[in-house]
């Protein structure tokens, strides 16, 4: 049974890593906003392209996107 | 403020959808040969490599790896790239994860039923399969991950810390319960020992069913459920009971 105390400590190590990353993610004000994330997964970015063949890509399922960068 | 422009990369989320379906017929019908064998137990005699104990593990790594896995990996490079306002990180990495998943899937396919397992339920692949399971999942992870670092979007969503703690935990896993030693080319020993061994072992196939079945599926549903409503369901509690019941 001894190996129990191997698989607590990965666990345990896993564990604490994570909740550093939780914390560190935290104070760096990522989630001081609770409410406009959820919104916007709602909002699809991907530009509609019509019919015309000389406005089609190369290839069809790769859609060009605009976005402007976040600083 | 600079404008930007990128693409998202959909062909490889469309492969893993096709080898979803693909492998989940494949698994199934294996399932439904096995459930057969129940009714007419004498119906494959003479034919090893058709014998219940070959192809049952066939059957489970099949539904859980080829079918479920493929699942996981088309969800979440669909969503991954929509949340982080990001290409994924490499088109290479994308298409190693893609093609390698399969060639592990194709020699887990033809290795069972020759008899080639350790016989660790869940883990049943020789050592050569699990080196390359660790290695296409490490590129998996790697290619999450670059694209995390490279994302457009300050917020990490919900989501995307499931999809990281499924990576993390999957790899302990596997990696810590198929440690072994190799004798032969397809023959390896665990080193673990009797009880020890059979601790791993559960302590591996209890979380795998965790890890792999249900995390990524939480956060999949995190990000494909409030679209498919289009309005805030995250914010439901009926919702967010069922997402751990399930």
């Amino acid at each position: 049974m001894s190996v129990i105390y191997v698989l607590l400590t990965i666990s345990i190590v896993v564990a604490v890593v994570f909740f550093a990353a939780f914390i560190f993610s935290v104070k760096s004000g990522q989630y001081d906003d609770s409410y406009t994330p959820s919104v916007r997964i709602l909002f699809e970015d991907e530009l509609v392209i019509q019919k015309d063949k000389k406005t089609l890509p190369n290839n069809k399922n790769e859609l060009p996107i605009s976005k402007r960068k976040q600083s | 403020m600079e404008v930007q422009q990128f693409s998202y990369d959909n062909q490889i989320v469309k492969k893993f959808i096709y080898a979803t379906l693909f492998w989940g017929i494949i698994g199934m019908l294996v399932g439904l040969l096995l459930a057969l064998m129940f009714l007419f137990p004498n119906i494959t005699d003479g034919i090893s490599w058709l014998s219940f104990g070959r192809l049952r593990p066939l059957h489970t790594n099949a539904v859980i790896f080829a079918f479920v896995g493929n699942a996981i990996f088309a969800g979440v490079y669909y969503s991954t790239q929509r949340l982080l306002k990001a290409r994924m990180f490499s088109d290479f990495l994308s298409k190693l994860n893609f093609w390698g998943w399969q060639a592990i899937i194709v020699s887990a396919a033809i290795t069972l039923p020759l008899g080639y397992t350790t016989s660790k339920e869940y883990a049943e692949l020789e050592w050569p399969i699990d080196i390359a399971i660790a290695v296409i999942w490490v590129a998996f992870g790697w290619n999450l991950i670059g694209t995390m670092i490279k994302r457009r979007q300050r917020h990490l969503y919900v989501a995307i810390w499931f999809y990281l703690a499924t990576f993390v935990t999957v790899a302990v896993l596997h990696i810590f319960n198929s440690l072994e030693l190799p004798i032969s080319a397809l023959k390896s020993y665990s080193v673990y020992a009797g009880v020890q061994d059979a601790l791993v072992q559960w302590w591996y196939g209890h979380n795998a069913v965790a890890f792999f079945l249900t995390t990524p599926f939480l956060g999949l549903m995190y990000y494909f459920v409030p679209k498919a409503a289009n309005r805030l369901t995250i914010y439901c509690t009926p919702l967010y009971r069922i997402g751990h019941k399930i």
